[in-house]
């Protein structure tokens, strides 16, 4: 608070403070970049870590680029199923998402109609529950139709989680086409229907793609609903939270950073529509 | 069937129709079925369920916990975004490499940023392991302590943020480049400093984007759980964690229902606080 004062009567005389904060700055940056990484970079170090690595004492910073920790997690009874069953419930709910909320963003988007506000309330509503909650009275739905214990059960309600943002993303993208776009290609003979697919779902293909993608880390994330409503088929989420107790070391690393990758691998794909999807997404 | 399905009148409701009932069936109708759960039993409406759950020793430090964490937790986060979007919004160089890294943690799960904290943490671990080649400990030590709950309660606060800070980033940066650069400006010209600048014009003009970052965070510390589940285990309970062992351990539904319904209670409550309390008074008059 004292600098306040020092820079306002400093002012007149730029430089000198101003290459001196830009010092400050650079290292205020650089340590909260390695506040996030550090991190991320040791689970890694114990993940391609020996087993014999993984429990040492003191222990070693460098990672060994040994595969014993991650083969041995991928012939852990159970681990292949749960990890297929997350690509699985993850995909699912991705196509489930846009499915259900590309139309609804486009009616959104294009038209003006009474109940519009209503329906975008009603699904701004559901960000303010903790939805994961949901899936405590839907295992006993779930057992009634059949849907107990199941991918699709369990894809179902990850869709509850990922659709709303789902249509606010696409609303907010189809916006962004121009409608004219559309207006003309009717006017040259196309039905709506061929308008858009041959106008606005070229243009608006990346940025569905990264609202799916959206969808799909949510989904794969997700831990509460899905190890209340997996038994048989357990997703990897699901694996690693029910086998907290019993499992070796080297099995917890290996889970949680085999658990980051693709996370990481898709933010990256769609680091360019982060803000603007979660710019929406929040609004 | 062709006409009217282009039809300007219908259309709309036939795009919205399928979210719409998704929504009912898996939204509304659950919602429904948690409070009945919760409020009934065989002989009608009962309160015996959030007796049995007062009544267990685990409800109030559950609900300590949980009420603790996010007072702790959700104002450092908020003040660490703050920081970072500040920093970002100056950086020359290098601003797309440094915001990507620092929203990395938004695609990490909670279980996986527990399972990275606890690799620093536990005993023999990768803080012992610096700490012990620095000279500081003679040896391994125990800092998730059973015992030690403080210590526990620390290292929770810890990973939630780590890992939960970027959410709060992405909507502060969005935020941020909706406000105009002149205002900034005219204040520089007339001998504002950053701080002074920052205090009087950016903070008052991010007030809807922290307004949104409050109400999400808050939400979801509020159903913290896999972080907790992984570096404290049962010996830090939360409501979340509690409501998961009713429902799978114990397999008592409607005890679990009552659990949901004071997470719910308690997420409302905050949601409508903040919307009270960070109501902009002058958007009124200028709508």
């Amino acid at each position: 608070m004292t600098s306040l004062a020092t820079t306002e009567a400093e002012a007149p005389t730029r430089a000198e403070p101003r290459s001196s904060g830009r010092l400050v700055m650079a290292s205020a940056v650089i340590v909260l970049v390695a506040w996030v990484l550090v991190p991320i970079y040791l689970l890694v170090v114990n993940a391609l870590g020996s087993v014999a690595a993984v429990t040492a004492w003191p222990k070693s910073l460098v990672p060994e680029f040994d595969l014993a920790s991650l083969a041995f997690f991928a012939n852990y009874a159970g681990v292949p199923r749960a990890l297929l069953n997350s690509f699985l419930v993850a995909g699912l709910t991705m196509v489930l998402s846009i499915g259900l909320g590309a139309p609804a963003g486009y009616a959104l988007a294009r038209f003006r109609f009474p109940g519009a506000n209503l329906f975008r309330l009603a699904v701004l509503m559901t960000r303010a529950f903790p939805l994961p909650l949901l899936a405590l009275p839907l295992t006993v739905l779930f057992i009634r139709v059949g849907l107990d214990d199941t991918i699709i059960g369990l894809a179902l309600v990850h869709t509850t989680l990922a659709m709303p943002f789902a249509v606010l993303i696409m609303a907010s993208l189809f916006m962004s086409i121009p409608e004219e776009l559309e207006e003309a290609a009717w006017t040259l003979g196309c039905s709506r229907l061929s308008a858009f697919r041959k106008v606005v779902l070229p243009l608006a293909l990346p940025g569905i793609a990264a609202a799916g993608i959206f969808a799909f880390v949510i989904s794969w994330n997700e831990v509460f609903a899905a190890a209340v409503l997996t038994i048989e088929n357990k997703t990897l989420t699901a694996f690693l939270l029910q086998s907290l107790d019993v499992s070796p070391l080297p099995l917890k690393f290996a889970g949680g950073a085999v658990l980051i990758v693709p996370a990481l691998l898709f933010l990256f794909a769609v680091r360019k529509y982060l803000f603007s999807l979660w710019g929406i997404a929040n609004r | 069937m062709q006409r009217l399905l282009s039809s300007q009148k219908v259309l709309p409701y036939l795009l919205i129709l399928p979210a719409s009932l998704f929504l009912a069936a898996f939204f509304f109708v659950p919602f429904v079925q948690v409070v009945l759960e919760a409020f009934t039993s065989d002989e009608g409406f009962t309160l015996a369920h959030f007796r049995t759950m007062a009544d267990d020793w685990k409800f109030m430090p559950a609900l300590s916990n949980t009420l603790g964490l996010a007072l702790v937790v959700v104002p450092i986060q908020i003040t660490l975004a703050l920081v970072m979007a500040s920093l970002v919004t100056r950086l020359r160089r290098g601003r797309d490499v440094v915001l990507y890294v620092f929203t990395i943690p938004l695609g990490i799960s909670d279980l996986a940023a527990g399972l990275i904290w606890f690799a620093l943490l536990e005993q023999n671990g990768f803080l012992n392991s610096i700490l012990y080649g620095l000279g500081v400990i003679p040896g391994p030590q125990n800092l998730l302590d059973y015992r030690n709950t403080a210590g526990l309660f620390v290292a929770v606060v810890v990973a939630e943020v780590w890992r939960a800070t970027a959410i709060v980033l992405v909507i502060l940066v969005a935020g941020l480049g909706l406000i105009p650069k002149e205002y900034d400006e005219a204040a520089e010209v007339f001998g504002a400093g950053p701080l002074k600048r920052f205090f009087l014009i950016t903070l008052p003009l991010l007030r809807p984007s922290l307004q949104t970052a409050l109400i999400l965070r808050t939400i979801l510390a509020f159903e913290v759980f896999a972080v907790v589940a992984v570096l404290a285990g049962n010996n830090l309970p939360v409501l979340m964690g509690e409501t998961y062992s009713w429902q799978f351990d114990l397999q008592d539904h409607k005890v679990a229902s009552a659990y949901a319904i004071v997470i719910l209670a308690i997420s409302l409550a905050f949601t409508v606080f903040f919307l009270w309390a960070l109501h902009d008074r002058t958007r009124e008059a200028a709508a």
